[in-house]
C-alpha cells in the first residue's frame, strides 16, 4: 500500500470528492492562491497545500475569499443550506475567535432551530495545534472548545490513514463537521490505499491492546503516547491507547469497556486543563465506571496558560513522553 | 412601472396580514400568551413585500430578529407562524425556535436571526451556491441600520463584490438600532454611500411607499439576477412599536410615533394610490381587510389549542444522525 502524508491523504479525498460530487466545493483564504495577482491562480493551494490541484481542475469550484472569517464560515452555511457541500478552509484554529458566532450561532443551531428541517452539509476544516514556534494565536487546539456545542460534530485525526477516511465521511455527512488537523502530523505517513473508503464517526480507533492501563488520547499526542506505550512495553506494563477520532461524537463505550478491564486511565490532551477533554473523560469514568478504578484517573495537559513561543518554552508546555510516562507509572504506584 | 392586478391584490393582502399579525401577536404578548423576547415589523411592511414580490420560492432571503414581515412576505404560513410564537411542536419549528428563528428552508426562508448581522454573510453563501450552479437565482439578505454597522455585514459585503455573488442587500432604517439613533450609531452622514463605496449601486425608496420599495428591489434584483453581481436597497421607514415588545421607547421625540403612523403607513399609502388610480376599489381593499381578519382570528384560535412540546422532544433534531455509542 503506499505511503502518504496527512497532508496528500486529505488532498486526495478532496479531489475524490469533488470528482465524485459537483455540489462540493473549497473556499477559504488562498485555497487557490494568488487570484488578482501576477503570479499563477492555484500555484498556492492552501497555506499547507492541503488544496493543492483543485483550483486547476475546477476553477469553478475552488474559491479564494478575502481574510473574512465570518463571511468564509456564513458563506459555507448559506451555501449547505440551499443544498451545496461546502468545504471552507480557516487557516488557524485560533482564528475561529473571529468566526465564532457563524459556527456556534449560526451553523450548529439551524436545524434545531428551525424545527429539524433544514439540513447544513457544511464542513469547515482547520489547522491545528502546536509545536511550531507560532506562539499564542497560531498554536491551539481548539477542538476541545469545539466539541462542548450541540449541532457541531468535530473530528480530530491523528494519522494519514484515519484523516483521509474521516475526510470523506465528513463531507458526506448531512450535519456541520469541524475538522481539525493538527499541523505539526502534515507531513507525518501512513499507509493509505488510493480508494476511497469512509471512517465512521463515533468509532474509536485502538492504537495499541493492552492490560495494565487505558490511555486516550488526541490528534498530536497519540502518536506520542504511542511511543511512549512502545517504550513501556519493554519494561513489562501494557496498555490500551484509544484514539477517539471524533470528540464529538466520542466512543463513550470503547472508553469505558477499556476503563472497566484496566482498571486505570491517563487521558493525554495538548489543549490546556481547565473544561477541556482530559477532564470531560476523567468526569465521564468517574461517574459510569468509578467502581472499576484501582487508581487516581491521571490528566496530562498543557499548563494554564497561552502557548508560549521560545522552543524551550513550547517544549515544556506541551504534554512529552516524559509526562506522559510519569502519569502512566502513576497510575500503576 | 405598471404592475399586474393579481400581484397588487396580494401586496396589499400581505402587508395587511404582517400589519395584522403583528398587532395581535402584541396584544397576545401582553396578555401573557406568547413567551420570550419578540420584535415587530409594523410599520415596515412594504419593505419586506415590495421586495420579496420580485422573488420565487427558490430564490432564498435572510431576515433579522425582526423577521416576523420579512418571513410572511416571502411565504410562510400564517397558522404555522403563530403556533411556534405561541412555543407549539405544531409550529413551524416545532416550537425550538420562535420568533427570532422562524424559518421555512423549503419556501427559501433561511430563517430570522437572533444575532444582529448573523444573515448576511449566510445569503453571501446562498447567492454562491446560484452563481456555481448558473441557476439565475437570487439571495436577499435583510438588515436594519444597526446591523450593518456589524464587520460581518461589512465582510459579507465585500465579498459578495470579490466574488460577484448575486446578493441582494436590503438596508432598512428604522432610524434606531435598538434604543440608539442612527445619528449617533452610523459614523457618517451618508448610509447609502457608505454602502455603495463597497462597490455595488444601492437604491434609495420610501419604505412607506409599497410603489418605490417595488420599483428600487426590482431593479436590485434585476442587476444580481443578470449576473452584475450584488446590489443594494436602501429603505427608510420607522417602526410603530419598540425595539422589543414592552420597550418603553425613551428615545422618542413627542409626537413622534403618531407622526409614523398618521403619515407614514404603508397601508394608508397603498389605498391612496388606488384610490387614485382606481386600479382596485375600495370595496376589494375591505374584502381582503375582512379575510385577513378571520385569517388571524383563527390562527390564534388554533395556535391555543395546538399540541404542547413534550420533554423527550428536548433533543430531537440536535443532528440529523449522531453516532456517538454511548
Amino acid at each position: 500500500m503506499p505511503e502518504k502524508t496527512m497532508r496528500d491523504a486529505i488532498n486526495e479525498a478532496l479531489h475524490q470528492a469533488m470528482e465524485q460530487d459537483d455540489s462540493v466545493f473549497v473556499i477559504g483564504e488562498d485555497v487557490a492562491g494568488c487570484s488578482g495577482s501576477a503570479g499563477d491562480v492555484g500555484a498556492v493551494g492552501g497555506v499547507f497545500g492541503v488544496t493543492e490541484g483543485i483550483y486547476h481542475r475546477w476553477p469553478d469550484r475552488c474559491i479564494d475569499t478575502p481574510i473574512s472569517e465570518s463571511a468564509i464560515v456564513g458563506a459555507a452555511a448559506g451555501a449547505a443550506l440551499v443544498g451545496m457541500r461546502p468545504v471552507a478552509e480557516i487557516m488557524f484554529a485560533d482564528f475561529i475567535g473571529v468566526c465564532m458566532d457563524q459556527i456556534v450561532n449560526q451553523m450548529a443551531k439551524f436545524r434545531y432551530m428551525f424545527g429539524g428541517k433544514s439540513r447544513c452539509p457544511a464542513v469547515i476544516r482547520f489547522s491545528s495545534g502546536g509545536g511550531f514556534s507560532a506562539a499564542g494565536q497560531h498554536s491551539q487546539a481548539m477542538y476541545q472548545v469545539m466539541t462542548s456545542f450541540p449541532g457541531l460534530k468535530v473530528v480530530v485525526p491523528s494519522n494519514a490513514y484515519d484523516a483521509k477516511g474521516l475526510m470523506l465521511s465528513a463531507i458526506q455527512d448531512d450535519d456541520p463537521v469541524l475538522f481539525f488537523e493538527p499541523k505539526i502530523l502534515y507531513q507525518e505517513t501512513a499507509e493509505v490505499p488510493d480508494e476511497i473508503y469512509t471512517i465512521p464517526f463515533g468509532e474509536a480507533n485502538f492504537v495499541r491492546e493492552g492490560d495494565d492501563v487505558t490511555v486516550v488520547a488526541f490528534g498530536q499526542m497519540v502518536p506520542k503516547a504511542a511511543a511512549v506505550i512502545d517504550a513501556l512495553g519493554e519494561e513489562g506494563i501494557s496498555c490500551d491507547l484509544i484514539d477517539p477520532r471524533t470528540t464529538s461524537p466520542l466512543d463513550e463505550n470503547a472508553i469505558l469497556e477499556s476503563v472497566e478491564a484496566t482498571g486505570r486511565l491517563v487521558i493525554v490532551d495538548e489543549a490546556p486543563p481547565r473544561c477541556g477533554l482530559t477532564a470531560d473523560i476523567a468526569g465521564l469514568a468517574a461517574d459510569k465506571a468509578f467502581s472499576s478504578l484501582k487508581a487516581p484517573i491521571k490528566q496530562v495537559s498543557a499548563p494554564h496558560s497561552p502557548t508560549p513561543f521560545s522552543p524551550e518554552l513550547e517544549a515544556a508546555y506541551l504534554p512529552d513522553a516524559e509526562k506522559i510516562t510519569a502519569a502512566i507509572k502513576a497510575t500503576l504506584a | 412601472m405598471s404592475i399586474p392586478k393579481e400581484t397588487l391584490l396580494h401586496a396589499y393582502r400581505t402587508m395587511k396580514t404582517i400589519r395584522e399579525f403583528e398587532e395581535r401577536v402584541n396584544a397576545e404578548i401582553m396578555n401573557g400568551q406568547i413567551p420570550g423576547f419578540t420584535h415587530l415589523y409594523t410599520g415596515q411592511e412594504a419593505n419586506a413585500v415590495g421586495v420579496c414580490a420580485h422573488l420565487d420560492e427558490s430564490d432564498t432571503i435572510i431576515s433579522t430578529h425582526r423577521g416576523h414581515g420579512h418571513c410572511i412576505a416571502k411565504g410562510a404560513e400564517v397558522s404555522g407562524m403563530m403556533k411556534e410564537l405561541f412555543g407549539s411542536s405544531e409550529g413551524l419549528c416545532k416550537g425550538k425556535g420562535g420568533s427570532m428563528h422562524v424559518a421555512d428552508i423549503d419556501k427559501g426562508i433561511l430563517g430570522a436571526n437572533g444575532i444582529v448581522a448573523g444573515g448576511p454573510p449566510i445569503s453571501v453563501g446562498s447567492a454562491l451556491a446560484a452563481k456555481i450552479r448558473k441557476n439565475g437565482k437570487v439571495a436577499v439578505s435583510f438588515s436594519g441600520d444597526g446591523s450593518v454597522n456589524q464587520g460581518t455585514c461589512f465582510e459579507a459585503m465585500n465579498m459578495a463584490v470579490v466574488l460577484q455573488a448575486p446578493a441582494v442587500f436590503v438596508i432598512e432604517n428604522n432610524y434606531y438600532s435598538e434604543h440608539t439613533s442612527i445619528n449617533y450609531a452610523v459614523g457618517c452622514d451618508d448610509l447609502k454611500a457608505r454602502t455603495e463605496a463597497f462597490g455595488f449601486p444601492v437604491f434609495v425608496a420610501d419604505g412607506a411607499d409599497f410603489f418605490a420599495v417595488h420599483e428600487a428591489a426590482g431593479k436590485a434584483i434585476a442587476h444580481a439576477r443578470a449576473g452584475n453581481g450584488p446590489a443594494g436597497v436602501f429603505a427608510e421607514q420607522g417602526r410603530y412599536h419598540g425595539h422589543f415588545v414592552g420597550d418603553p421607547q425613551a428615545y422618542r421625540a413627542e409626537g413622534e410615533l403618531e407622526d409614523l403612523r398618521e403619515n407614514h403607513c404603508p397601508l394608508k399609502n397603498f389605498r391612496a394610490r388606488m384610490a387614485e388610480t382606481g386600479e382596485l376599489s375600495e370595496a376589494e381593499l375591505d374584502a381582503i381587510d375582512a379575510e385577513v381578519m378571520a385569517e388571524i382570528e383563527q390562527s390564534v384560535t388554533d395556535a391555543k389549542a395546538a399540541a404542547r412540546p413534550t420533554a423527550e422532544q428536548v433533543t430531537e433534531d440536535v443532528y440529523i444522525q449522531y453516532t456517538a455509542t454511548a
